[in-house]
């Protein structure tokens, strides 16, 4: 691992500083994807700023909705009180991710902000634009049976590998960013990027941003959520697809919807159109199955992954299933 | 301790020897350097970037150290190299196998994929330090009495996971004590041993 210099500043605005002025230098939070892909010489920063001391990791009701700071560790929203009442879908996504002692060190922010999984982008003997922009892309003719249906460029196929990010679109979360020019909110639809022509870019936040907490506003889905992994073992792998659901259900009828799909695309892939074919309609396997069917329309498979044209819909209906069951 | 019986499987010499050659670690080594204090309180580029290693304060086992040690030493590394508590284990090295796992202020953690550098003023406990008195920790008893490990190699990690395991009230029932265990592999499949170990301490009531 290449050497560099170590900072711990107490203030935001003093770890915003640091980072800004230096274009080699990085955040470094619970250090569970950071440190991996440096002993992997995949990131090489030359100073770390740790921000593990500032102030940011509560976990509070704010307005209308629940402020959960950036550095709550993701095993202690999962753990939370008030997040297992006011937004179930987000603690079962999160204790869907990782393990017990990585989720005791991942924070929320950088939940969001890890890196895909492309075994390309980790193989530092293979072409990878978004490891080295302009090299290609490994895994397009490739093995790319963990790859992206939806949303994909012929400069990049990855998928983001968050299960916390799913449930977050799906709630409609807002990040809330703190910069070099200050404040901003963005919702949380609009964080992660698709890949383009630049898919070395993740995500829409600017050097030196420092995500400072996210925003949930408080909803009606209480009771009948699921988040349903499909993954090769039963736990602690990244998921080959996922489907976060949340339903707001009065007499059999359904009142509100929300549906997400994580291992899909290069972002947390939120599925409003079939959000709407399921509103006003009884909670039925039909139903279910006509808003898988409407999920997947544009899905595109390559070689190795049109398994997830088939098992996409069916976690869909899996997932909806299971949240309007829950009692 | 012989650093020979501490060897995992495959590797070789030359990764131990290159470690301690490359002296990634000073042991023992007192800066009494005000580097991380000026970086804590205002940030002080200039002492920060003058110095290639900082001072750390931490807590092993109940032992206070004053070490050197260059940032991009993991916790793993400091604990087996420098302070040569070779009883966690370096599996994978990614945080993929949990063969590391400790506790730092009583959470559970893979220290291979932390700086040391972070837990400045933390209070770490390690397979080594479990044990008090002389008399072995419950939950090490129930490995030992239900035979939880063949090679053992994975067992340190396992131990030090399935005590955070139920002091966080994560071993209500044997699926909830799979799901929340599933952070450390036993490529011995010793699994259904180790979740019954689990289950004797949950259920027998005592301190753990
Ligand atoms: C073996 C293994 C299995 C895993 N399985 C899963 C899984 O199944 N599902 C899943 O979702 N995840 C999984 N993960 C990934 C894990 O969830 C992430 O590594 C973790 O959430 C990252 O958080 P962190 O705080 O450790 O980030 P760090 O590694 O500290 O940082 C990651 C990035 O975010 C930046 N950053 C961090 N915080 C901020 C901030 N507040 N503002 C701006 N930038 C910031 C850092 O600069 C860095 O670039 C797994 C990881 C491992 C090692
Ligand atoms: S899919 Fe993206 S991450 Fe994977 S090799 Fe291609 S460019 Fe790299
Ligand atoms: S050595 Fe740390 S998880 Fe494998
Ligand atoms: S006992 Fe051999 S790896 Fe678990």
């Amino acid at each position: 691992m290449n050497q560099f210099q170590y900072v711990r500043p107490s203030k935001p605005q003093a770890a915003i500083e640091a980072v800004t002025k230096d274009a080699n230098a990085t955040f470094i939070a619970g250090g569970t994807n950071l440190v991996d892909l440096m002993k992997r010489g995949i990131a090489t920063p030359q100073k770390l700023v740790d921000i593990n001391r500032l102030p940011l990791n509560k976990i509070e009701k704010e307005n209308n909705g629940l402020r959960i700071g950036a550095l709550a560790l993701n095993s202690a929203v999962a753990d939370d009180k008030l997040v297992r009442q006011k937004q179930p879908l987000l603690a079962l996504a999160l204790n869907a991710g990782a393990s017990a002692q990585l989720r005791n060190m991942a924070t929320v922010g950088g939940n969001m902000l890890q890196r895909t999984r492309c075994s390309y982008f980790y193989d530092l003997a293979m072409p990878c634009n978004k490891r080295e922009p302009g090299t290609g892309c490994g895994a397009l003719e490739g093995i790319n049976r963990m790859h992206a249906i939806f949303g994909f460029s012929d400069k990049c196929i990855a998928v983001h590998p968050s299960d916390m990010s799913v449930a977050l679109v799906a709630l409609d979360a807002t990040v809330l960013v703190s910069g070099p020019k200050g404040e901003r909110r963005i919702p949380f639809a609009d964080f992660h990027r698709l890949p383009g022509d630049t898919p070395e870019k993740d995500t829409n936040l600017e050097k030196g941003e420092l995500i400072t907490a996210v925003d949930i506003p408080d909803g009606p889905f209480t009771k009948h959520v699921h988040y349903q992994k499909v993954r090769e073992r039963a736990s602690y792998a990244f998921a080959l697809l996922s489907v976060a659901a949340a339903l707001d259900i009065e007499n059999n009828t359904i009142k509100a919807a929300r549906l997400a799909m994580g291992g899909v695309a290069h972002k947390p892939w939120r599925l409003t159109a079939a959000e709407q074919v399921l509103v006003g309609k009884p909670a039925t396997e039909a139903t279910f199955r006509q808003a898988a069917e409407v999920a997947m329309q544009g899905a595109k498979a390559f070689k190795h992954n049109a398994y997830k044209l088939k098992l996409g819909p069916n976690t869909i209906v899996q997932a909806l299933r299971t949240a309007a069951a829950a009692a | 301790m012989s650093s020979e019986t501490d060897k995992p499987a495959g590797h070789d010499e030359s990764r131990r020897t290159f470690l301690k050659q490359s002296s990634l670690l000073t042991a023992f080594t007192i800066v009494p350097g005000p580097v991380l204090q000026a970086a804590t309180y205002e940030l002080d580029e200039k002492v920060a970037a003058a110095f290639e290693k900082v001072s750390l304060k931490l807590e092993v086992n109940g032992v206070k150290h004053k070490l050197s040690v260059e940032p991009r030493t993991t916790l793993l590394d400091l604990l087996r190299e420098n302070l040569n508590l070779t009883g966690t284990k370096k599996g994978c090295d990614y945080g993929q196998c949990g063969a590391c796992t400790v506790h730092v202020d009583g959470q559970r953690v893979n220290s291979c994929l932390s700086f040391a550098v972070m837990h400045e003023g933390k209070k770490i406990t390690t397979i080594e330090g479990l044990a008090e008195g002389g008399k072995l920790h419950p939950m090490q008893e129930a490995f030992v009495k239900h035979d939880g490990f063949q090679c053992g190699y994975c067992t340190p990690g396992q131990i030090m996971s399935a005590v955070a395991c139920v002091r966080e009230g994560h071993a209500g029932s044997e699926t909830e004590i799979r799901e929340f265990m599933s952070g450390n592999i036993c490529r011995c499949g010793a699994y259904s041993n180790i979740v019954a170990a689990i289950q004797e301490v949950k259920n027998g009531g005592q301190k753990v």
